[in-house]
């Protein structure tokens, strides 16, 4: 029981990571229907960019741990969203209203494009980073062999996550940005015909996409300490899946998807196999699409008008 | 003679290499309601979506209150405060009557919300009892009354209307039709419609054009249109 516990505290955290770059994927695939496949790879550069930032925090003297996070969330995020704005001005708006495939295939090689990038620029080795943010708390002790543990950093990806989404929701379901989004999401040309600029709704969706996603990577950064240029592809699977299973286009989905991907991926890292944790993700993936293929909350596409 | 609100000049648009218009012209005076009728496929709709820009024109040109819209983007031209409802509504199915209208105040810039709501809800009752309801969960005469109650919020200077009473009861179409001529006579809102209902649209309109294959084949006022032989056979069977 204390080590179910301790999984699913383990498996939380994990998932609101996934949550929030999985957002990334709905948001874009709600608006222009297409599955952004380097939005991992945007993940992937903000873990870079945060490690960086560190690094000149530390050797310009800003050493004081609070504000050195701080600043490093605001560096993450304002460059990696420029990266995914750039993505999509470079990538995907040219390939606007040809068939369908096409930025799909563009989106792969943007993919291709980032990791390339990231390995020239910052080589293939991996990264670390030692913890900054340390401490834990023991949430049960029954006396015998296990204690239930949540640590610092597990409560600030779980608080950073859930406060990202509380804003997030605030933003979609009641600012005149979120309200143009979603119009784009339902219906582009009608958006359009009100005077809302897609193309500017668009860029903005990628660029708070991946703003999320790179708040996403710093967290996973302190977490796990370890980064090299390959981790954007099997985190941007898991977070695809998560949309997938979530329903893809639901923002509560993705969120939703998210934790549950984390939770399944913790519990069977726990009670089956590490080796094949990364199987547990693509085996929901491949029952996903068969069984339900519109998710716990998506809506199937009948509702047009 | 005053001048045109908007004047459409030898205007061709194309889907792919297909032409859809082929050479227009049309003018639309201040304070004018101007109907276009004409066959399915005639290209009706795509002259409306052509003066807001999808699909632009490739040949002629646009003129909207003496400047050139031809080339702008469509989120500029709605901006110049053409409003359009278009043909099949597309109400956004997912948002609340509210927010539809919302929506449609979106360029409405310093312009006053409550009031352009009160004037939409006072000409459209039926809205604001289903103000919390969502789009696509409405009746059809409904959705088109949300379609143009949603144009209006930004205060056009010229409302677009595509087919209006489209699959309509009687009831609803006299409905719309004289919140049409309401708008037009009281606020001097010029519109520019489109129909079907070529009996009802021309005894509306005060000019009206006949479009055939992309190409303007008759134009006159009203009357004159619904005493034309050529009309009364193709477009007003049975004499009605
Ligand atoms: N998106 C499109 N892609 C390709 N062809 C189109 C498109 N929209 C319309 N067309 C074609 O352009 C022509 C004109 O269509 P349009 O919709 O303007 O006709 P309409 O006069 O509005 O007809 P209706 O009375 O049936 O609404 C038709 O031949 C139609 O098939
Ligand atoms: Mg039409």
């Amino acid at each position: 029981m204390e080590y179910f516990l301790q999984q699913s505290i383990n498996g939380l955290a994990l998932g609101s990571i996934y949550g929030l770059v999985a957002i990334g994927y709905t948001m874009v695939y709600g608006i222009i229907g297409m599955i952004n496949f380097a939005h991992g790879d945007i993940f992937m550069v903000g873990t870079f960019i945060a490690l960086i930032a560190f690094l000149i925090l530390v050797a310009i003297g800003i050493t004081a741990i609070p504000l050195a996070l701080f600043l490093m969330l605001l560096i993450a995020m304002l460059l990696t969203s420029l990266y995914g704005w750039a993505v999509e001005r470079i990538a995907y708006r040219p390939l606007r209203g040809s068939f369908r495939l096409a930025p799909l295939i563009s989106a792969i090689g943007m993919s291709i494009v980032l990791q390339n990038y990231v390995q020239l620029a910052q080589g293939a080795r991996v990264k670390t980073l030692q913890p900054l943010i340390t401490g834990t708390h023991t949430v049960l002790d029954l006396g015998n062999r296990f204690v239930v543990q949540v640590s610092n950093i597990q409560i600030l990806i779980v608080l950073t996550t859930l406060a990202l989404m509380t804003g997030f929701t605030w933003i979609i379901s009641s600012t005149s940005l979120g309200r143009d989004m979603r119009a784009c999401e339902q219906d582009l040309k009608m958006a359009a015909l009100l005077g809302v600029d897609t193309n500017r709704t668009i860029s903005l969706t990628f660029l708070i996409g991946a703003a999320l996603a790179s708040v996403a990577g710093m967290m996973y950064l302190l977490y796990y300490g370890v980064i090299d240029f390959h981790i954007g592809f099997v985190a941007g699977v898991k977070a695809f899946t998560a949309a997938v299973l979530g329903g893809i286009g639901s923002l509560p989905g993705a969120m939703l998807g998210g934790l549950l991907i984390g939770l399944i991926e913790t519990y069977w890292s726990a009670y089956f196999s590490v080796q094949y944790k990364d199987v547990a993700a693509f085996s929901i993936l491949i029952v996903v699409l068969i069984f339900m293929p519109t998710g716990i909350l998506g809506r199937p596409e009948v509702e047009k008008v | 003679m005053s001048e045109p609100l908007l004047s459409i000049k030898g205007v061709s648009a194309f889907y792919g290499s297909i032409a859809a218009l082929k050479g227009i012209d049309v003018e639309v005076m201040p304070g004018e309601i101007v109907t276009i009728i004409g066959a399915n496929g005639a290209g009706k709709s795509t002259l409306m979506m052509t003066i807001c820009g999808n699909p632009q024109a490739r040949e002629g040109s646009i003129v909207f209150e003496g400047r050139d819209i031809t080339q702008l983007p469509t989120h500029e031209i709605m901006r110049m405060k053409i409003a359009q409802s278009p043909e099949g509504r597309r109400i956004f199915p997912r948002m609340t009557v509210y927010e539809n209208l919302q929506m449609g105040a979106a360029t409405a810039e310093g312009g006053d919300f409550r009031s352009e709501l009160a004037r939409v809800y006072s000409l459209f009752p039926i809205l604001e009892k289903r103000s919390s309801q969502r789009g696509g969960t409405l009746s059809g005469g409904e959705q088109q009354m949300l379609a143009i109650g949603r144009a209006l919020m930004s205060r056009p200077r010229l409302l677009l209307l595509d087919e209006p009473s489209l699959g309509l009861a009687p009831l609803i179409v006299r409905q719309i039709f004289s919140a049409i001529r309401d708008l037009n006579q009281r606020e001097k809102l010029t519109i520019f419609l489109v129909e079907q209902n070529a009996f009802h649209a021309l005894k509306l309109a005060h000019r009206g054009y006949v479009m055939v294959n992309g190409r303007i084949a008759l134009q006159g006022t009203g009357r004159e249109l619904l005493e034309r032989p050529e009309v009364r056979s193709a477009y007003l069977e049975g004499g009605r």
